[in-house]
């Protein structure tokens, strides 16, 4: 433990003060998560019709950050105890002491708050309605309830994760459409595949732990049959926005391909389930179906920002 | 004497805890600082797109 245990009763005693880094503050946040929100909502901003202005579109890109953030913070303070018995979660700031619960319970409030009320002045109250409900589904449903109760823990907390580009176009736009739902089906059709891909390695610890994820849960093969099952339905889905007409033939291109590579490696993951060959395929799924989400998303961002770009340096009308 | 006695009174922090404290000042000045600048920002564009163009 890092975190001093004196008291500061008696004068000039050890003080019972923190020695947390601003970093591991930062760790609670999840960043490598909030780089993916940051991304899709992105995405959803840029979907948006309409030209939002700059500034306001990166108050709100970073009130969703944040907010995604704070919901990461709530949930490494309620699962402290599973964190801690498994290997992938155990050095994260709470279990390993640099931070207490109280301070973690603390943080994320805060940033829920303020995030939730930065985007309803920025931007509007629908935005806003939906961040919050996005932290209370995710802190609260997901991770309270959902997650050591039902295999299907993650298929419905991945609405909390796919949740991001309707916020974003709620906040370019005050209203809703069909394309940031489609983004957000896109996300949430992947996610099963991509974290029960994971989950088919890591089974032992989250049976160690007690959580019911799909593979300890169900066993290996029926997770393979549903891993199989969700990334036939993810591949034609990744190609709608092209489909639907906002996006362009290259992302359509794309996702086809994109979407050929996950059903290849889905394939492999199903048939290879032996010993290390098993974990392998299964670990490649993982990585490939984290390529493909950037894929798409970074694709649909790129040819929506070079437009606008072009725009604000004088080239194109 | 009164600063005598608060100075008694101070908790005595470890080289890791002033530095950590230190760092976490800094962070939360630094965030506090860079969010003033970003709302006297929203508060121009918003004053702005109310008085439309001149």
């Amino acid at each position: 433990m890092s975190y001093a245990s004196e008291t500061a009763d008696a004068p000039g005693a050890m003080a019972r003060i923190s020695v947390a880094h601003p970093r591991d503050f930062y760790a609670l946040l999840k960043p490598r998560v909030m780089y993916l929100v940051i991304l899709t909502a992105l995405a959803g901003l840029l979907v948006a019709p309409g030209q939002l202005h700059p500034l306001l579109g990166f108050v709100s890109l970073l009130a969703i950050a944040v907010g995604a953030g704070a919901s990461g913070a709530l949930n490494m303070w309620y699962d402290a105890d599973i964190d801690a018995r498994m290997t992938r979660t155990s050095t994260r700031p709470v279990p390993a002491g640099k931070i207490t619960a109280g301070e973690t319970l603390a943080f994320g409030l805060i940033l829920s708050g303020f995030s939730v009320f930065t985007l309803g002045v920025v931007s509007n109250w629908l935005a806003a309605f939906l961040l919050a409900f996005t932290i209370v589904f995710y802190a609260v449903v997901y991770t309270m309830w959902l997650k050591r109760w039902t295999p299907q823990n993650i298929v419905i907390g991945g609405a909390a994760g796919a949740l991001p580009p309707v916020v974003a176009y709620a906040a370019a736009t005050g209203t809703m459409a069909i394309e940031p739902w489609i983004l957000f089906a896109i996300i949430f059709i992947w996610t099963p595949p991509h974290f029960w891909a994971l989950a088919l390695v890591k089974a032992a610890e989250y049976e160690r732990a007690g959580v019911p994820m799909m593979p300890n849960a169900k066993g290996p093969d029926r997770t393979r049959t549903e891993i199989l099952v969700y990334t036939l339905l993810l591949a034609p889905l990744g190609v709608a926005p092209w489909l639907m007409g906002f996006a362009s033939v290259v992302y359509g291109v794309v996702a086809i391909l994109g979407g050929g590579f996950m059903i290849a490696y889905a394939v492999n993951a199903y048939r290879v389930r032996e010993g290390a060959e098993g974990d392998k395929a299964a670990m490649k799924l993982f990585g490939v179906s984290i390529l493909y989400l950037f894929a798409l998303f970074g694709l649909l961002v790129i040819e929506r920002a070079i437009p606008i770009l072009a725009r604000m340096i004088g080239f194109g009308s | 004497m009164n600063q005598q006695s608060q100075n008694q009174a101070a908790p005595m922090l470890t080289p890791e805890q002033a530095r950590s404290r230190r760092a976490r000042n800094l962070a939360i000045s630094l965030t506090i600082g860079a969010l003033a600048i970003l709302f006297y920002g929203i508060t121009l564009v918003k004053l702005g797109m109310r008085m439309g163009p001149m």
